[in-house]
């Protein structure tokens, strides 16, 4: 029986999790990771297009703030998001990524003087001021006011990924690579750890601390196609739920990206149409401003993703053996653009689908992409339920991205949440409550409970095939649970959910019954962890009846903030259900810096709550009386919604900017 | 080719189970229904779902982009995930990268190598400087140098470089070209504050840029295209420099 005890387990070694250890290390406390893959090949590594900060560098990017970056991140959210974390997010995001280019990450520079860039189709000189040459320069993104997104070609992700990775290898952190955390040890309201599966050499590990951290990223993978990496399937939040006290937020807020290729899904970043290009249907016609004037392509990625649904269900989408598809022509930006910042595109339409996109025009449509839900956390990112359980990144509902995260605010909340939650575990793990009073029995009944279960998977006989489990369970929530959704399907895909979920408990792991290495041996009881996230998704959607963000019901198309502006949470306190707890957690308005509006797409279809129109009176005059008295941004930002205090102390500073007096 | 009959594609694939005391290198049969748009990906999916569930292999992002998949492929180390099978003949035959620890079937443990690699060379920013204010602006950097050193920071530490590469067959203490573009890297790099000296200390020997006997393998199967000839004789040029100046 091998035991390991550290300070803070990190379960997760990409941008989140990698962050976290240097932030707890720094401080003095141990750490160690477990990874299912080497932390350099995590997802992170597949951000393509940019980190959200608002520097402020270059010409297109002049005036924006950290005030900009809240307002865009929450119109984003649908007004879903925490606004308390957004702004702790945003004001933290300059810091981070100067610190980043600290620890060696070649972010793309500002050249002064002219350039050319596209912008709505046409050819546009910029000037860039001299005073910011060689700062960090941002490109256009979808949802935002001002070009804030930045990065190093379109490996973004990849750079990031390696720096963190190095800096983690420098401080020392121990990485345990294809370590499988298959469940969380709790004792008396408490977490305590995790048990582990080595996947190389099936031993069964406990790993025991102070504090643990679940950044496994998002569940993408419940889906049959997906941009995510395999290996996000949602076992983090899956172990999170099956200690019965820790909860899930959000988790039908799914987000579509608009260009995955077809039919394979991969990735095709935004950045190709923030830098111009544009979506175009069988006809070659340019569709996107008859439906969003305004924004165009350029609108959020919720939005883009059902304008092109509805283009394709009027019969203008592309013909192919793999369904509809449409255009994305970036040719317009010309090869030593695309050679340039967008290579990686460039590889992978040359890899995947045999051509050269400064050529040809790319099939694409919109494809799972990103889970704004996630395990509930408070702003410290400790679980709201189960003291010494806390997550960020993907994998954690924080919540900073409400029901549509904007492209490029995914990397960058990876980073600031990992500083920040870093430095909350820390005062836990110095504080006295943190002290452990775990029974080592409790540890090795643990071990023992799925030694067990794993053992059950490979004596069942006359069981049921995990993979006809888990592709049905993909194909309901492709179907059913996808961009545009209706009780109906949403109803059908419940209960057949529920019913794998029932079967996967007499999954039997067929031919391969090797304690070692053994792929069928995952894949079993992976499948019935997905099969739980997967309900906690759709029984989400079937509830909410209202149309928020990505989670859009054609039965109930308005945003019903006098009935939905709360948050989904699920829970599973008894094993043996086969349906997930559900309750919900008011987002209160009364303290909101930025009240509900429109977002400003489409008709304004919003039933607005019933303390919106006070709260908007009282910030307007808030506002005007402090506007008056000469007061800063920071000073009314701080009447109307403080938060400073919530920082922890060495982030509160004020960030410098080109050209703004402080 | 969705007009004629697929292909039938015969994959022949190296198995092995180091855990399975009775079990021994050899190599098993499949065959696969070509389909449009097919890689390797596919196949091994396939294989596994249909076949034999208890067949190893490594995919993460399945998009050229993580560096997992790397293996023989046909006996040429290469990502699996990005081949296309319409670009192979019908006779396929997988292997695991050599030099690697294996796993099982097509896994290796590259990982544990790759993390050496980085700790032996001490693979981040060197900045013995006070601590720096993250609220400032940041250095400035010429965007030239940015890209350059983007360039070279593109490696995926798939190990394809280290399969083909023929020192490291005969020395296997040798940091590779992936080692030496690393080196190129931070070398390139002002944020690194290690002089030449500290430099030649970690790759002016024979395990470093003087133990390449220019075979260029690695350039050869590099998937990201990435310059090694031509930085591995920089490092050597400017490694011989070093050594006459002191």
């Amino acid at each position: 029986m091998k035991i390991v005890y550290t300070d803070v387990l990190i379960i997760g070694g990409g941008l989140a999790g990698l962050r976290v250890a240097t932030g707890v290390k720094e401080r003095g406390h141990d750490a160690v990771i477990l990874s299912l893959v080497p932390p350099k090949r995590s997802h992170s590594a597949a951000a393509q297009g940019g980190m959200q900060a608002s520097l402020a560098n270059s010409k297109m990017g002049e005036g924006d703030n950290e005030d900009v970056h809240f307002g865009d991140t929450i119109r984003g959210s649908d007004w879903g998001a925490d606004q308390e974390v957004a702004r702790m997010f945003v004001h933290c995001a300059p810091k981070a990524i100067r610190e980043l280019a600290a620890w060696g990450v070649p972010w793309s520079r500002v050249q002064k003087g002219d350039r050319t860039a596209i912008i709505n189709a046409q050819k546009v000189i910029i000037s860039e001021k001299d005073d910011a040459h060689g700062l960090i320069t941002a490109r256009d993104f979808g949802g935002t006011k001002k070009w804030r997104t930045c990065y190093t070609s379109d490996g973004t992700g990849h750079s990031m990924l390696y720096a963190m990775d190095n800096k983690a290898h420098q401080d020392k952190v121990e990485i345990h690579e294809r370590m499988e955390a298959i469940s969380l040890i709790t004792d008396e309201g408490r977490c305590y750890g995790a048990v582990a599966r080595n996947l190389m050499t099936g031993e069964l590990v406990a790993y025991v601390g102070k504090a643990t951290t679940v950044a496994t990223g998002g569940y993408g993978r419940i889906y049959s196609v997906s941009t995510n990496a395999i290996i996000c399937q949602g076992i983090g939040q899956a172990i999170a739920l099956e200690t019965g006290i820790a909860t899930l937020g959000n988790m039908e807020a799914i987000q579509f990206h608009p260009t995955a290729i077809v039919p394979v899904g991969i990735l095709t970043t935004e950045g190709c149409r923030g830098d111009g290009g544009l979506l175009l249907d069988k006809d070659g016609y340019r569709f996107m401003p008859d439906y969003e004037p305004d924004k165009k392509e350029l609108a959020s990625r919720d939005v883009v993703s059902r304008r092109m649904t509805e283009h394709i269900r009027k019969g203008k989408g592309v013909k192919s053996r793999y369904g509809d598809h449409l255009w994305l022509d970036i040719t317009i930006l010309g090869r030593e653009h695309i050679e340039k910042n967008l290579r990686e595109v460039k590889e992978i339409c040359e890899n995947f689908l045999g051509i050269d996109p400064a050529v040809s025009w790319i099939p694409v449509r919109p494809t799972q992409h990103y889970s704004m839900g996630g395990i509930r956390t408070k702003y410290t990112g400790e679980s709201q339920t189960l003291k010494g359980l806390y997550s960020c990144g993907e994998a954690a509902c924080w919540d900073m991205h409400g029901f549509n995260r904007l492209g490029g605010n995914s990397v960058s909340e990876t980073v600031v949440a990992g500083m920040l939650v870093a430095e909350y575990i820390s005062d836990f793990c110095d504080s006295p409550e943190s002290s452990m009073h775990i029974h080592s029995s409790k540890i090795e009944m643990a071990l023992k409970y799925e030694r067990d279960k794993l053992e059950a998977l490979l004596t069942k006989q006359n069981g049921e095939d995990a993979y006809v489990l888990r592709r049905r369970m993909e194909e309901i929530m492709m179907d059913k649970v996808g961009i545009f959704r209706n009780g109906k399907d949403l109803q059908e895909a419940v209960s057949e959910l529920e019913e794998l979920l029932k079967r996967s408990k007499n999954i039997e792991v067929f031919r391969s019954k090797s304690r070692a290495a053994n792929p069928a041996l995952v894949n079993a009881y992976r499948t019935q962890k997905m099969l739980k996230v997967a309900l906690t998704v759709a029984y989400g959607a079937l509830l909410r009846e209202e149309s928020r963000g990505a989670h859009s019901r054609e039965d109930f198309p308005a945003r019903d903030d006098e009935n939905w502006l709360k948050r989904t949470i699920t829970s599973w306190p008894d094993e043996n259900q086969t349906m997930p707890s559900v309750s919900y957690e008011q987002i209160p308005v009364g303290n909101m810096e930025l009240p509900p509006g429109f977002r400003g797409y489409g008709a304004d279809m919003t039933k607005h709550h019933h303390e919106t129109k006070m709260r908007l009176a009282t910030v307007e005059a808030v506002q005007e009386k402090l506007q008056k008295e000469g007061a800063t941004r920071f000073e009314i930002q701080n009447a109307l919604m403080p938060y400073l205090d919530k920082l922890p102390k060495k982030y509160r500073n004020i960030n410098e900017r080109l050209g703004e007096n402080i | 080719m969705s007009e004629e009959k697929p292909r039938i594609l015969k994959i022949a694939v190296l198995r092995f189970d180091p855990n399975d005391k009775n079990d021994f290198p050899h190599m098993e049969h499949f065959e696969i229904e070509e389909a449009d748009g097919m890689t390797l990906f596919i196949v091994l999916n396939e294989i596994r779902e249909h076949h034999d569930n208890s067949l190893m292999f490594d995919f993460v992002c399945r998009a050229g982009i993580c560096g997992s998949c790397s293996m023989l492929v046909n006996g040429r180390p290469t990502l699996a995930c990005r081949t296309l099978t319409s670009k192979l003949d019908t006779n396929i035959t997988l292997a695991p990268l050599p030099l690697f620890k294996l796993i099982k079937d097509l896994s290796i443990y590259s990982g544990e190598w790759m993390r050496y690699l980085n700790e032996h060379l001490e693979t981040w920013i060197h900045d013995k400087e006070k601590e720096q204010n993250f609220d400032k602006l940041e250095e400035r950097m010429e965007p030239s140098l940015a890209d350059e050193i983007y360039e070279l920071d593109r490696c995926v530490e798939c190990g394809c470089c280290v399969a083909g590469c023929g020192t490291i067959q005969m020395k296997p203490s040798f940091v590779g070209a992936v080692g030496l573009n690393k080196i190129a890297r931070y070398h390139l790099d002002p944020r690194d504050k290690r002089s030449d000296e500290e430099y030649y200390e970690l790759i002016g020997d024979e395990d470093g840029v003087f133990g390449c006997m220019t075979l260029l393998g690695c350039e050869d199967v590099c998937p990201k295209d990435l310059p090694l000839q031509s930085k591995i004789a920089y490092l050597r040029r400017m490694m011989v420099k070093t050594a006459l100046k002191n």
